[in-house]
C-alpha cells in the first residue's frame, strides 16, 4: 500500500464523514468499507460543545484523520483553518482545500499553491485538492507537497473522472508521487477506473453518505478499489481496435 | 465589554481569552480559537487580553468530506 507522508493505510479508501442519516450509519459504513482514513473539518461551535459528540464518534472508527479547510476562499482562512484543526485533531496532516468559485467549488490554484508553500514551512503535511493540471501539480511540489489530489470531478457532482486523458497524463507526469482522487466520484465503478489508471487511494463522501445505503455503498467503493489495484498490479492487456479471436485457430475442423 | 463570538455579538466580562471562553460556557469543550482572524494557540489563551470590538471565532471538530 502506498505511502502518505510517511504512513501507511490499511485500505485506498479515504472516507467522509458528512451527511449520514445518523452517527451509527457513519460509523456502520466506515465499518464495511475498511476505509482507512477518516476526513474531518471544523466549524463554529455552540456553548455547550456538540463537537464533542462528533469527536467521540471519530475516535472509535480508530483511523487516522485528515482534516480539511472546506469553504475558505482565501490563503489566510485556508491556513487559519490549517492551524486550528492541527491544535483541534492533533495532525499535521491537511486536506488543503482554497476554493476558487463558488458554483464549482473549482481550486483557485494560485491560492492553493500560495498556501501550500507557507503550510509546508510550518511542518504541515499538505494533502493540496487540486486539478489535473500539470503545471499546477509542479508547483504544489515545488512548494513541498509530497502528495496530490486531484479532482475526478467538482465536488459532490458524481460526474466520475471528467477528464481521464488529463488524469492520466498527470499520472505519467509524476509516476513517483502518491495522488489520491478527490471529489467527483458517484459510483464504485470510477473508483475502480481510478486504481486501473495508477492512482493510490479515492476520497469520497457524498456517493457514499447520499446513497440510499450507505454501508452496502461504501463496502462496494472497497471492493472496487480492490479490484482496480489488483488489475493494476496484474499489468493489464493493450486495447486493440481489431478482434484477435482468443480461441486456437489451428485444429479448427473444416465441415462445409 | 462587548465582542463578536461567532458572528453574534456578545456582552463580557472577562479580560482574557482563556476567562471568556469559559465565561461563555466552553469550559472543558475540545475547541480552536481565533481573534480578529488570527489563531490563538490554546497555550496562549491565559496571557491573551482581549479588546472591545474583538472578533472572536470558537470552532470545535464537525463531519467534513
Amino acid at each position: 500500500m502506498t505511502a502518505f507522508y510517511g504512513t501507511e493505510i490499511a485500505s485506498p479508501l479515504m472516507l467522509g464523514t458528512a451527511q449520514y442519516p445518523s452517527p451509527r450509519v457513519l460509523s456502520e459504513a466506515f465499518r464495511r468499507s475498511g476505509a482507512g482514513v477518516a476526513t474531518v473539518s471544523i466549524r463554529r461551535e455552540a456553548s455547550g460543545g456538540a463537537g464533542s459528540g462528533f469527536w467521540n464518534v471519530v475516535r472509535e472508527l480508530g483511523l487516522p484523520v485528515l482534516p480539511n479547510t472546506a469553504g475558505c476562499h482565501s490563503v489566510r482562512e485556508a491556513v487559519t483553518t490549517a492551524h486550528m484543526a492541527r491544535e483541534l485533531f492533533g495532525t499535521p496532516w491537511i486536506k488543503l482545500e482554497v476554493i476558487g468559485h463558488a458554483d464549482t467549488l473549482q481550486p483557485d490554484p494560485f491560492g492553493l499553491v500560495e498556501a501550500a508553500r507557507i503550510l509546508v514551512e510550518e511542518d504541515f503535511c499538505v494533502f493540496p485538492y487540486t486539478t489535473e493540471d500539470g503545471i499546477v501539480a509542479g508547483r504544489l511540489l515545488e512548494a513541498g507537497c509530497e502528495v496530490l489530489m486531484p479532482w475526478g470531478a467538482p465536488i459532490g457532482t458524481g460526474l466520475g473522472l471528467n477528464n481521464p486523458y488529463g488524469l492520466r497524463t498527470l499520472r505519467a507526469q509524476f509516476p513517483d508521487v502518491p495522488m489520491v482522487i478527490d471529489a467527483g466520484l458517484g459510483l464504485p465503478s470510477q473508483a475502480a477506473r481510478a486504481m486501473e489508471m495508477g492512482f493510490d487511494a479515492v476520497l469520497l463522501n457524498t456517493a457514499v453518505a447520499k446513497a440510499g445505503d450507505p454501508a452496502a455503498m461504501a463496502e462496494g467503493f472497497a471492493r472496487a478499489l480492490e479490484a482496480g489495484r489488483l488489475a493494476r498490479a496484474a499489468d493489464p492487456m493493450e486495447p486493440r481496435d481489431m478482434a484477435a479471436p482468443s480461441t486456437p485457430v489451428l485444429g479448427l475442423a473444416v465441415l462445409e | 465589554m462587548r465582542i463578536t463570538v461567532n458572528g453574534e455579538t456578545a456582552e463580557i466580562r472577562s479580560a482574557t481569552l482563556a476567562a471568556a471562553i469559559e465565561e461563555l460556557g466552553y469550559g472543558e469543550a475540545r475547541v480552536a480559537t481565533a481573534v480578529n482572524e488570527t489563531f490563538v494557540p490554546s497555550a496562549l489563551r491565559e496571557g491573551h487580553e482581549l479588546s472591545p470590538g474583538d472578533r472572536l471565532e470558537i470552532l470545535a471538530p464537525r463531519q467534513g468530506g
